[in-house]
């Protein structure tokens, strides 16, 4: 199944949940915030979240900024 | 002086309110541009803020380290102001405005209730997009949102975000990052008459901010004196020579700038008035 996650093209063995997805890419134990297709997935349902074949995932955290 | 000292009279300068939280420090800093953090900590440490703005983007997968601002700032002493920098559309800040308040709820920090909205209308100016703007800030306090609002100084778009439920309207002193200082101090101050004056239909308690373009203490104690409630900045100390000594300026400044605000300035006079007296001068007037 290929996703992409943060603009990179991505292959997933089998099926998995969003969790399971978050953890296997991040290397920061920080909070983040997760977006499947663009639309937020509140942290509390991501293990309930099945990533299908061609979802656009974006991992977002929190940077300096003004 | 050490006499002199323990008879200087102290103000404590009073707390803001901006919506449902309460500042102790009428400064709101950025947390971009620093060299590294421990500048970055120390210079938030010298100027007193007890709220930090910050920007959600993409987390850097490939990060061996797995280095996170959050790691940096002590988010159990400071309150995070998460903004929608880098957003052109009213959909994208909704979007990013939502993603800021997923991580800041997980840290359980009070941030979670506010944002700093900014929908830009283009790169090189970085200038608000008024109808953006507006659409994303009705959208957002419908989601329950305190927003404030980052804005041009035109006077009716103020009144319009506030009117659209913005918690504080925010004018820009000058472009973002210019450190031009106070481009239209009369723009400024209409804003704040208009928003504040109960006589124009404003409330005394509502909060404007100016925030960007501020490049110098004069420049925050300006806004002050106006009659803003507070000041938003980050490149004017993260980009100064010595960042933590011009936290500690802008501290002063802002302080500076709201007794001046409250203490009543003289009046203007065309003409010069003495200081010395006339009477008892024992040399020739001119004209006399």
């Amino acid at each position: 199944m290929q996703i992409t996650v943060n603009g990179n093209s991505e292959t997933l063995a089998g099926p998995s949940t969003l969790e399971e997805v978050v953890v296997r890419f991040r290397t920061s134990a920080a909070p983040c915030a997760v977006e499947v297709n663009e639309r937020l997935v509140p942290h509390s349902k991501r293990t309930q979240v099945e990533v299908r074949d061609g979802d656009r995932i974006e991992i977002v955290t929190l940077v300096g900024g003004g | 002086m050490a006499q002199l000292l323990e008879t200087t009279e102290t103000h404590p300068i009073p707390p803001l309110k901006v919506g449902s939280f309460t500042l102790h420090s009428r400064l709101i800093v950025g947390t971009g541009k620093y060299a590294n953090d421990e500048t970055m900590n120390r210079a938030l440490a010298a100027c007193g803020c007890d709220v930090v703005t910050v920007a959600v983007r993409r987390e850097r997968l490939i990060d061996a380290n797995g280095k996170s601002l959050l790691d940096a700032l002590d988010t159990s002493r400071l309150t995070i102001l998460p903004n929608t920098a880098g957003c052109f559309t009213a959909a994208d800040a909704v979007r990013v405005a939502r993603l800021g308040r997923d991580i800041l709820e997980q840290l359980k920090n009070p941030g979670a209730r506010w944002v700093k909205l900014e929908v830009l209308g283009d790169k090189r100016t970085l200038l608000p997009d008024p109808v953006g703007t507006l659409e994303a800030c009705r959208e957002l306090v419908a989601d329950g949102f305190e927003v404030l609002c980052y804005s041009s100084d035109d006077p009716i778009m103020a009144v319009r975000l506030r009117d659209a439920g913005a918690t504080s309207v925010m004018p820009a002193g000058s472009p973002i990052g210019s450190g031009r200082g106070i481009s239209n101090p009369s723009a400024i101050s209409i804003i704040l008459e208009l928003l504040k004056d109960k006589s124009a239909g404003g409330d005394p308690n509502y909060p404007v901010i100016v925030d960007a373009g501020v490049g110098t203490p004069s420049d925050v104690t300006l806004a002050m004196e106006l009659g803003a409630d507070g000041v938003l900045l980050n490149t004017a100390i993260a980009h100064a020579t010595d960042p933590v000594m011009m936290a500690s300026a802008m501290r002063m400044a802002c302080d500076s700038g709201w007794m001046g605000a409250h203490a009543g300035r003289m009046p203007k006079r065309r003409y010069a008035s003495a200081s010395s007296p006339w009477e008892g001068v024992v040399t020739h007037i001119p004209g006399e």
